[in-house]
């Protein structure tokens, strides 16, 4: 049985993997890594693409993205809400979807989110039609702010970007799960196969990988790797994992001589 | 800045092995299999400092010097562009009358249509310049303080504005207010010990960190290289050193920026690429007009401060470089070496309508 579609703003996809794709080696190796990922949306950094629409071969990032592949514009780069706006502007004046992947992050050490500049242009680009998945930190109230404000999804961060830490907001996502009216994306930290299936065995509904595949030996097996562990944490989710215990479970029942007459 | 200290220490090659295996690790985690690329662009060399160390000094009465047209900046950066740059650091020497702030802001300003990164090297400047330079289009500042040994710096800084340590040393501080938010710092090593020069510039950047927390800083640990006038290295920084102050940077601070120029040799640069520098120049030229030969027409002598007009034309002649390049490889021939290595030349990494340059 097949695990159940990913449906964001209407559109339907039978991945629940999403790639980056920066720190990659090569290009072919990308494209390598995002066929064999099985993935359907990819994430590309415009500050890295070429927005003059005069085919820069020096800036041919999108070249190596497959064309039946949803392009997810992100606005990393931009500092704040009237940044991220025009990027977003931009990449479709270029010819780009109207999804943006909205990623604010002042602060380049740990390129942690700005909520308040992310909400400022969440409400922007909503009014404007754009379809908008915001990178944010494990806050619940934020993420109840955005999802009113309009947001597509939302995307808590398990760790900081490229850290390979896994879910170290676990508790606070698992809130953000149970709230959550929209489909929420666990992005970043992710650094490996077992840290994606845990995401999903919390119940997220889609995870994007980025760093963890661009930088393995070999980026597509790697991607295959992280396809596997995607399908089986969700489809573990789906049939309900056993709830575990510390303790074993009696042999000698404690209750039974109730209903001994 | 004691775990950094203890890095510095005397290491047996089995520990500097450890050390640079995870500075390569984590330079791969924060930054990928990538390279950034970029190449300096000369503007002019005249000066109105004496550094010692520095071919453009101005003292240096005999070389030959230029300060390009805005149309020969223009020609400079379009071969660049050509090459693959979409990162070009505009540099010159400090000399208000030859290189204004209004002609840099013009070299600016006639570049940033079709360079999408541009950064400085010039003259030190106060804040509200420093803010009419990132209006124009500019995002990137680089300042390095030489040495932070302030008697060396007395000793090397003998004449002009560059005399004072602590307008220097304030600089990265007034480039961030000026709204920079690329901010390279380093110092020139071979002028006093290396490990002391690499601890204060640690400090700095532990400083810079906590009080610019919106700028990425990137360091570099520039050798002396031969310039005109002779100047010789006054310590020794060599190899083994180099490599230990990459990987303590970059185990310390790991999303910190690492540059290395083509003032290292080829070989060294290709065993350097992977352990820690995240930005690389390729192909360069220290002086003005070297790339096209522009300005080659209006070579002169500049003796205090004015321009001496040479007595015979030279058609091999040509504006004097700062220092000597080591890799003289084309940008290509760089990027083949990079990828070889499994590293991606990365050209374009930031897009000038980010900012909104009036």
């Amino acid at each position: 049985m097949q695990n159940q579609p990913l449906t964001i703003a209407g559109r339907t996809f039978q991945s629940r993997l999403m790639l980056g794709t920066g720190k990659f080696a090569s290009g072919d190796l990308m494209r390598d890594a995002i066929v064999a990922s099985g993935t359907e949306i990819v994430t590309v950094a415009l500050r890295r693409a070429d927005l003059s629409g005069k085919g820069d071969p020096f800036a041919n990032i999108l070249d190596y993205i497959p064309k039946d592949i949803l392009l997810l514009p992100n606005t990393s780069g931009a500092m704040n809400a009237e940044e991220a706006v025009r990027l977003a502007r931009l990449a479709v004046a270029a010819g780009l979807p109207n999804w943006v992947k909205l990623e604010i992050h002042p602060d380049p050490r740990y390129l942690l989110p700005d909520p308040i500049e992310t909400l400022k242009a969440a409400e922007v680009l909503v009014k404007e039609g754009f379809i908008v998945l915001p990178y944010i930190n494990a806050d619940p109230v934020l993420a109840r702010r955005l999802q009113d404000v309009g947001t597509a999804t939302v995307m808590p961060l398990g760790s900081p970007i490229g850290s390979h830490q896994g879910i170290t907001t676990r508790k606070q996502i698992e809130i953000i799960i149970t709230q959550a009216t929209v489909p929420v994306v666990v992005d970043a930290g992710i650094g490996a196969p077992s840290h994606a299936a845990e995401a999903f065995e919390m119940g997220a509904d889609a995870v994007l990988v980025n760093t963890a595949i661009a930088i393995a030996s070999d980026p597509a097996r790697m991607g295959i790797a992280f396809k596997m562990a995607v399908e089986a944490g969700r489809a573990a989710y789906e049939m309900g994992l056993a709830e575990s215990s510390t303790e074993a479970t009696a042999t000698s029942p404690l209750t039974t001589f109730l209903y001994q007459s | 800045m004691e775990r950094f200290a203890s890095l510095l220490e005397v290491k047996t090659p089995a520990q500097l092995e450890a050390m640079a295996r995870e500075a390569r690790t984590l330079t791969r985690r924060n930054f990928g299999r990538t390279m950034r690329m970029f190449a300096p662009l000369y503007v002019s060399n005249e000066c109105v400092n004496n550094c010692s160390y520095c071919g453009f000094s101005r003292d240096n009465t005999s070389i030959m010097r230029v300060t390009l047209t805005i149309d020969q900046v223009v020609k400079e950066a379009r071969h660049l562009v050509d090459q693959g740059f979409r990162n070009i650091l505009l540099v010159a020497g400090e000399h208000p009358k030859f290189v204004s702030n209004g002609y840099l802001e013009e070299c600016i300003r006639a570049i940033r249509d079709f360079v999408p990164t541009i950064g400085i090297e010039v003259g030190p400047m106060e804040a509200p310049e420093y803010e009419r330079m990132v209006q124009a289009g500019c995002e990137g500042l680089v300042v390095y303080q030489e040495t932070y040994d302030r008697e060396i710096y007395k000793d090397m800084h003998t004449a002009g504005p560059k005399k004072d340590f602590d307008w220097r040393i304030a600089c990265p501080e007034r480039g961030y207010e000026g709204g920079f938010r690329r901010i390279g710092i380093g110092a020139l090593f071979g002028l006093s010990d290396w490990r002391l020069e690499a601890l204060r510039l640690a400090a700095h950047l532990e400083h810079l960190n906590k009080h610019c927390w919106k700028a990425w800083f990137t360091v570099a640990f520039p050798r002396l290289r031969p310039a005109a006038g002779g100047f010789q290295p006054m310590t020794d920084f060599p190899d083994w050193a180099l490599v230990q102050t990459i990987c303590a940077f970059r185990l310390v601070f790991p999303e910190v920026g690492i540059v290395l120029s083509t003032r290292e040799p080829a070989p060294l640069r290709d065993a350097l690429a992977p352990l820690g520098i995240t930005s690389m120049s390729a192909g360069s030229h220290t002086e003005p007009g070297g790339y096209t030969g522009a300005g080659s027409d209006d070579l002169h002598q500049t003796v205090k401060g004015r321009r001496v007009d040479l007595t015979e034309r030279d058609d091999k002649a040509k504006a004097e470089g700062q220092f000597g390049i080591a890799d003289e490889r084309s940008p290509a021939e760089v990027a083949a070496m990079l990828s070889k290595q499994g590293l991606d030349a990365v050209w374009k990494d930031w897009d000038a309508s980010i900012l909104s340059a009036a």
